[in-house]
């Protein structure tokens, strides 16, 4: 009786696992229009910044462009400066970065010829919803009325990009936001750090894609947004040491045409109702 | 962003020793007690409660963590209190997961030894209240022991304090949580400092309470 109830599960358990790996292989691309995909023709290494992949944004992209082009794509996902460093090792054949001053060094460097702007996403500050500060769009005031009513205001305090940006915009106010007794660090990531906001009924600068990921807002709402000091450019360049030149120009070309583009501001749009990344190629 | 030990690293080692012993002198006092009463209470149920904290010894401090922020939390149930990210709100944590540890311990070196020293205590003709503190100075030892490690569990401890503490720097930010947050920075030299002083701090308790030990023996042998 035992041993018959154990191949059973045995049988049972193959089953599943054979009809899992089945569905696996007929996952093949297909347009639904019918059309085939393109003949895979090689494969070029990007290097970008994890807020590219953690967001989804590439896995969005990408099987399309490999799709119609193809050209396969491995990605590199590190931060801004080590994706750089890649590229001027000569292990990647195109960055998407979002830096400008470093993508401007790297050009002047002569690691890439020119720099294209491809999309933006943008960062905003939240805080408790019927408050004392209203939704606007001016970042400054918003910013010198936290400091002035000594609000509490969490800070990431780990020398993250946010950080750093945040740190930017203080510094634009000629502020010291250690003035306000209710200025604290939380030396963690943005998605913890919105948890203590939202716990300490405090205000905070996060970037858009992880407020809106975040799932529990509670009374929390954006406070501002729109103002151009929040917005943060990516920037892609093809590396002068590139080994496949053609399938670097094909994958920059693509992400800054008509349809990298259209497809970088549908991104987000059904699950969150607002795009994560903006188009911004001329 | 620090150097080696300037102010704010001493302030981060003096607030985890704060922490540290905090908990684990409520979790002896709490500990303690229970162990001895567990081995010598007998009511239905016994051994369902030792199992439930031969449990709590292996739970995770995540998980501690996470339960004593749902308490804590606003809308918790204690969220009127307001303790949510301070060092109170840590320590209870900590209490919790220590306190198993220590009662866990002196509950198996009693059942070990406690009814030769209380038929020791018998006949001599020793009432109740002096045959608890015999109890107690003939289990020296192994509640040093106990204690000693509780202590060890909570200076190493990350995942609780950082969930309900919130690593807030001058406030909550503890040595262990500190080495996290260099780690994230990329600042490996100073994390592997603040970890080497953590073995350092380690390594003195142990050897303190070696130290005592031995003097404790050799006391009762020239007695």
């Amino acid at each position: 009786m035992k041993r018959k109830l154990i191949l059973a599960t045995f049988i049972l358990v193959m089953t599943i696992v054979l009809v899992a790996c089945g569905n696996n292989n007929n996952d093949e691309p297909a347009m639904p229009d019918g059309t085939e995909p393109a003949p895979i023709v090689g494969s070029i290494v990007l290097a970008t910044t994890t807020s590219t992949d953690d967001s989804g944004l590439l896995d969005f992209l990408l099987p399309e462009f490999t799709f119609e082009t193809g050209w396969e794509v491995r990605v590199i996902s590190v931060g801004t400066g080590v994706a750089l460093q890649t590229g001027r090792d000569g292990e990647a054949d195109v960055v998407l970065v979002h830096a400008r001053a470093l993508e401007d060094q790297f050009v002047a460097d002569g690691y890439a010829e020119r720099r294209y702007d491809i999309m933006y996403n943008d960062f905003v500050i939240v805080g408790p919803s019927g408050g004392s500060i209203r939704h606007n769009h001016d970042v400054e005031a918003t910013l010198m009325t936290i400091l002035q009513y000594n609000l509490p205001f969490i800070s990431r305090g780990d020398t993250s990009g946010t950080h750093v940006r945040e740190m930017d915009l203080w510094m634009v106010l000629d502020a010291n936001p250690e003035d306000n007794d209710h200025y604290i660090e939380s030396g963690q990531g943005m998605g913890a750090t919105l948890g203590m906001a939202i716990e300490m009924d405090a205000f905070t600068l996060s970037d858009r894609a992880t407020w809106l990921n975040f799932a529990y807002h509670a009374d929390h709402i954006i406070v501002c947004e729109g103002d151009s000091n929040l917005l943060n450019p990516y920037g892609i360049m093809i590396v002068s040491t590139t080994r496949e030149p053609e399938g670097a120009r094909t994958f920059v070309d693509w992400m800054i045409g008509a349809r990298g583009q259209h497809l970088i501001g549908q991104f987000g749009v059904a699950e969150f109702g607002s795009p994560l990344f903006f188009p911004e190629a001329e | 962003m620090f150097a080696f030990l300037d102010q704010e690293v001493w302030a981060i080692i003096i607030r985890t020793m704060i922490m540290t012993l905090s908990s684990t002198a409520i979790s002896t006092v709490l500990g303690v007690p229970l162990g001895l009463w567990l081995e010598q209470a007998r009511f239905p149920g016994k051994t369902l409660l030792v199992s439930v904290n031969r449990t709590l010894l292996a739970a995770p401090p995540v998980v501690v963590g996470l339960v004593v922020f749902l308490l804590f939390r606003r809308f918790g149930l204690f969220g009127a209190l307001g303790w949510m990210f301070t060092m109170q709100v840590m320590i209870i944590a900590q209490v919790i997961i220590i306190t198993p540890i220590i009662c866990s311990i002196v509950h198996t070196a009693a059942a070990r030894n406690g009814d030769q020293i209380r038929s020791f205590a018998l006949t001599m003709g020793a009432n109740q209240i002096q045959t608890q503190i015999l109890l107690i100075r003939e289990l020296g030892n192994e509640i040093f022991f106990s204690v000693v490690t509780g202590f060890g569990r909570a200076m190493s401890e990350v995942g609780a304090i950082m969930i309900v503490g919130g690593n807030i720097r001058h406030h909550t930010r503890t040595m262990t949580t500190t080495i996290v947050l260099l780690r994230n920075q990329g600042e490996i030299d100073q994390a592997i400092f603040l970890g080497a002083v953590l073995m350092v701090i380690a390594f003195v308790v142990q050897m303190t309470g070696n130290f005592l030990r031995k003097r404790e023996q050799r006391l009762d042998e020239n007695f």
